[in-house]
Order: C-alpha cells, then structure tokens, then sequence
C-alpha cells in the first residue's frame, strides 16, 4: 500500500486548531503541500498575522515569525530584502491585508516585492467574534451592523485581487475558492504559481482565497460552503487577475 | 570617504550614519522627516556603495516593521525618524523588545507635542525612555553631546543591541544633527567579530526551526518571558549606566543636563566656577538605563540640582529618583524648540547659590 | 484503497461525507474526546480513489492508501 495523501511534510503534527469547517486548515495544508513539492523548505520563512491564523506557526516545521496587525508586508519586505535567496510568504486575513495593513499590502506589491501573500478571504472578523471586515458583503450581518452592511453609511466591499494586479507590475495575483474540490485544486495550483513566480524572481505574488467561516457566520459547515458559492463568488469571482511574463 | 583615522569635518547626521555603514549595517529603512532627512540620504547614497539595502518606506509605521523583518533574520539593521515620526513606531518597539530583536532607532528630535515644528528640543526624553509601546518593557536609549559621539554612540548602540537582544535608541536632535564638527570616524568593525544570531529565522537549513514570536502560545509562557526580559533589563541596569561627572568633587550645584542642553550647559558651569561659585555637572549618557550610580554619595555638600533639558520637564523625574539626600531639584527649560542661552543658564545657578531660586 | 480517519483530530464538519461521491463516508453516532460526532469509513471496496474527501478535510485527519498497480 503506498499512500497517496498525507500530511505534508513540512507541517507539523499539532491539532488544527480552529473551527469544525474553517478554511483555513483546508488553506494551510495546501501551502505545506507545494512547498513540499517544490522542496523549498529549508529556504521558506513565514509571517503569520494577527487573527485566527496568529496561531497557523504551530502548524509547520519551518522557520517563522509573528508581525503586528497589518504589517505582514513590511516585514516580509525586511526579510526578503536581508535574505533575497529565501522565500518569503505572508498569510493573512481580510482585517489583516484590507484594513489596518492595506497600505504596507498596496506598497508592497507597488515596490514588486518578491514574496507571496495568502489573504484569507472569509468576509468577517472571525477571531473577535464576528465584526464587519472590509470585504463583509453588502446586507450581510456582522455584530458591527448588525442590521447589515449597509453601503451608504460604510461603502461596498473591497476587491483586492482587483485592487492588487492593478498596481503590481509583473505580478502573479489570482482568486480562488475553497468550497469545493474543484477550487481547492485550483487554489492548490495558484498557490504553487505564486511560489514559482517567487522562485524566478519575476515579482510580486497574491492569491485571495474565499474561505468558509461557519462560525462568524452563523452556519453549520456544508451552508458555509453554499454560501460562497451562492453569495461569495458572485461578489468576488474567480480567476487569475495578473499572471507574469516567464512564469512556466 | 577614508579609512585612515583621520577628522574629517561632518553633520551629526551624516556621522551617524557612516559610523553605522562602519558598524556594518547594510540595511536601513527610513520615512523623510525633517530635520533627519540628510541622514537618511546618506544612508541613501552610502548603502548602494557598500552593496547594502535602502529602502524608502512608504511611512515610518512600515519602516520600524521592516527594521522588526530584517532582524528577525539576522542582520544589523537601522531606522531614523524624529518625534511623530517614532511616534508611529511605537507599536513596532514593542514588539522588538518582545521578539528580543536587536536593532538601531535614531530620533533626530524636534518640537512637538503634535506636528510641532522643527527646531532642536528634547521632549521625547519621556516616549524614549518610558516607552509609547504597550507592555513592559525597556529600550537602551544613548544621548551624545557631539558630532564625535553621534559617530561613536552609533558604534556602541549596534554592539549594546546585539549584546543584549534588544531595541536601542539614539536620542539626539535637530541641533546635533545639523551642525558640523571635526569628527574622527571609527574604524570599520570586523564583520567576523558581530555576534552570530543562531535564533535568527533565515531558513531551517540543518536545524531545528525557529520561531521569532510577538505572542507566545500560553499565558504561563508570556509571564515567563515577561521575567526574563525583566532579568535582562536588571542585568543592562546593573552593568550598562554611562555618565560624565564634570567638577563634582566640591560642588554644591549641581546641573544635570544631556545633549545639546548639555553642550551649553557646560559653558554656564565653567563661567559659574571662573566667578568662584562651586558647580558641578553629571551629564547622563545613558538615559535609559538612567546613571544613577552618578548621583551616589553626593548628598554631603550638594544643596541644590538644576536640571535644564529643553522639554517641559522629564529627565527631572529621574533625577528626583535618584539623587541622595534631599536637595531640592529645579528644572529649567520649555518645550515647543525653546532653546537656552549660557547667559540663562548661568543666571539661574546664580539664583540658587542666592538661595533665592522657588523649587 | 485504504482511508484512515483520525478519530481525534476529526470535527465532525461533514465536508468529507457529503462530498464524497460514492457516499461511503458517514458521521458516526459516537463521539470523540473533544465531543465531536466524527467521520468513519462504510464500505471502502467502492472508494474511487478521487480524494475529495482529503482534499477538503480542514483538519489534516485524512490519509488515502492505495494498493499499487504491481500488487
């Protein structure tokens, strides 16, 4: 018997320690499983964020760090520019990438840095119980409004893909899904793109990944993953936004 | 630039930063500000030529972020900013102190609270030293007095930072920072003598991995790392206090005063003694951790303190702290750029060997 | 095809059962050491080995054996 599906090895065996459904184990493993595939990880150095994901450092065997809210870029930056052979990645939430960090986001990928950014898209603030995030649909209820976002009083819901591959010269940036297996494979390749646009120094990398929070919103899992598809991807939809030029 | 010892004639600005490509920074991540522009376009034009990293930030909140970044991996690092700029780098303090990250922040101070303007002032003696980050924590803050201490103090401020795993400071401003002096720069640093980072997270190549965490996993080891970094910051107290004692032996006045307030100070004080008034001076050089060695055994023949600092009134609480005995202690300055005359100065130790001077 | 759930590190989110498209993966009535009704393999005979069920697992509880082509 060979085994076809593991753990990757370069996580480590620590529980997953989120909600029954939350995306990002689903995320997470994916990111271990290319850089093993690609057998970088004795280079690899990670930024985790403030958020849920504060605690994504247990879940592998490689090097890495903490950053304040929002500043995952900015030391990226300082990593990647000390350590230019390594690669760097940052994985951060909505909070994270689109509100207190989106300048060091938007500057980072202006400057075509050479790390990758992994923004988990989950349209809420999970980790403080579920307030309004910058990309909470329009109508959608968080404990901030909880009449529901409503855009006259608080403006309509960020499109970072978007946002990113239009200012990001050479840049590899691609949205993807996790709510299913076809778009967990497709997000498994855009993550894989994102490391080899690194690794051929082409420029900067983003992949937005609409994740499920059954907790922030209320549901039990399988309605999560409905919900993306129903209410998500039309808002955010999917596809590579920025692909560079040489990239394979 | 030369090698050979050698007085060249340079800004504070410019020392500092040649002092710290000797010290063998290669990377420096800075937001323009007046009035520390000039250093940063020295590390501007410099870095390239030693095949360092300079980097503009688009603010100083992400400056001091890319400073935490590099090094996390490992490399002597530096920032510089002035008053509301290190304001915003607070956060980023914090966390340097917490992930035990040895770094170099400059703080070319001008007058604030706010935006303030530009004239020289030190009113940052407080958010250097007390700290606008959250938690408990310390960072060793340096003041030099002179362009040949804005070269020398940066040399030491890399090697106190390494030493101890932990954020420093140079705390000088506007008026040192722009005028220009004979300065002799030090020797470059031999890159094999900087202390190896074997915690550093540069790739987990042939080890264990590392970890550089601003949060540890459990409250019992927060708390843990709350003592130890308390044991650490006894350890710099204990060995690391520097200060200039100037006529102290007879004094019966005694100035305290750091910086540019020191560099006039002196002047009043050695006018004072040449008119035969028994006067004396302990200059702070570390003003965190504060020198309070230099106030011991003083309380004898001292009947008064004068602290003269061009805030409205900080250091003073430390030397409240720690003088023996209990002269009173006056303070005599304003913030806002006030700056003060010798003639001012030494009109106020006039006041107090009259015994006339309200404390 | 051999599939190896966790029973501990399960959460009982369904993803894998309801996903799988031959239907063999089911929630059990029994619970774990942290009080989630967790996922247990019916009949693996059927198993085409498509993975979806390790593919959307958010908790890294799924193994998939296969016997190789030569056995």
């Amino acid at each position: 018997m060979k085994e076809i599906f593991g753990s990757p090895r370069s996580m480590s065996d620590a529980a997953v320690p989120y909600c029954p459904g939350c995306g990002h184990g689903i995320a997470l493993r994916l990111i271990g499983e290319v850089i093993d595939e690609l057998g970088i990880f004795e280079r690899v150095v990670g930024v985790a964020p403030v958020g849920c994901a504060v605690r994504c450092w247990r879940l592998f065997r490689f090097d890495m760090m903490h950053a304040a809210h929002g500043r995952p870029p900015a030391v990226a930056t300082g990593l990647k520019r000390a350590l230019p052979n390594n690669i760097i990645f940052t994985y951060q939430g909505d909070g994270d990438s689109a509100a207190i960090g989106l300048a060091e986001l938007m500057h980072a990928a202006l400057r075509c840095e050479k790390f990758s950014v992994f923004m988990i898209n989950n349209a809420i603030y999970g980790a403080t119980g579920g307030q309004m995030a910058p990309t909470t649909l329009v109508g959608q209820y968080s404990t901030s409004y909880p009449s529901g976002r409503d855009p006259s009083h608080v403006g309509y819901p960020i499109k970072m893909a978007e946002l990113v591959a239009s200012i990001s010269r050479n840049s590899y940036v691609s949205r993807v899904a996790l709510n299913n297996p076809r778009n967990v494979l497709a997000a498994r390749r855009a993550v894989m793109k994102a490391f080899r646009t690194q690794e051929s120094r082409l420029g900067f990398s983003f992949v937005e990944m609409l994740s499920p929070c059954p907790t922030g919103w209320n549901m039990p899992p399988l309605e999560s993953l409905d919900w993306i598809e129903t209410r998500m991807i039309p808002e955010y939809p999917l596809g590579e936004y920025a692909v560079p030029q040489g990239l394979e | 630039m030369n090698t050979v010892t050698e007085r060249v004639l340079l800004t504070g600005n410019e020392a500092c930063g040649e002092a710290a490509i000797r010290a063998q920074c290669r990377f420096f991540y800075a937001y323009p500000i007046t009035p520390q522009n000039e250093l940063l376009e020295h590390m501007a034009r410099r870095l390239p030529e030693v095949g360092g990293v300079f980097l503009q930030s688009e603010s100083e909140l992400a400056g001091i972020n890319m400073v935490y970044g590099t090094a996390a991996a490992g490399r002597r690092v530096m920032t510089a900013s002035s008053s509301c700029g290190i304001a915003l780098m607070q956060e980023g303090m914090s966390y340097l102190a917490a992930s035990q990250l040895p770094c170099v922040t400059v703080n070319i101070t001008r007058a604030g609270p706010g935006l303030g303007r530009i004239p020289p002032a030190q009113s940052d003696y407080r958010q250097a030293t007390r700290g606008g980050g959250n938690g408990d924590y310390r960072v060793i803050v340096l003041a030099p007095g002179s362009v040949q201490e804005m070269a020398d103090f940066t040399l030491d401020a890399f090697d106190l930072a390494d030493k101890y795993r932990t954020p420093v400071m140079i705390l000088t401003d506007g008026m040192l920072g722009q005028m220009m002096e004979p300065v002799v720069l030090p020797d470059p640093v031999d890159p094999e003598k900087i202390p190896e980072k074997p915690w550093a997270v540069a790739g987990a190549r042939g080890r264990e991995r590392n970890l550089i965490l601003a949060s540890p996993y459990s409250d019992e080891e927060l708390i843990s790392l709350n003592d130890e970094l308390s044991r650490k910051y006894q350890l710099i107290e204990a060995a690391e206090q520097r200060w200039e004692s100037i006529l102290l032996d007879d004094a019966e006045i005694v100035v305290v005063a750091f910086g540019s307030s020191f560099r006039i100070a002196i002047d009043a004080v050695e006018h004072a003694r040449d008119k035969g008034l028994r006067v004396g001076m302990i200059r702070p050089i570390t003003l965190w951790p504060f020198p309070r060695e230099a106030f011991r055994g003083l309380a004898g023949g001292v009947h008064s303190y004068l602290v003269v600092e061009m805030n409205e009134g900080q250091m003073v609480e430390d030397v409240l702290l720690s003088r023996s005995g209990d002269a009173p202690v006056s303070h005599f300055g304003h913030g806002g750029g006030w700056k003060p005359s010798p003639g001012s100065i030494f009109r106020q130790i006039v006041e107090l060997s009259r015994g006339r001077l309200a404390t | 095809m051999e599939i190896l759930i966790d029973r501990e590190r399960c959460k009982g989110c369904e993803y894998c059962s309801s996903l799988c498209p031959k239907k063999i993966l089911h929630i059990s009535q029994d619970l774990n050491r942290k009080g989630y009704h967790y996922a247990i393999v019916g009949d693996v005979d059927d198993c085409s080995g498509c993975r979806f069920c390790a593919l959307m697992c958010p908790d890294v509880a799924i193994k998939i054996k296969a016997v190789n082509q030569g056995e």
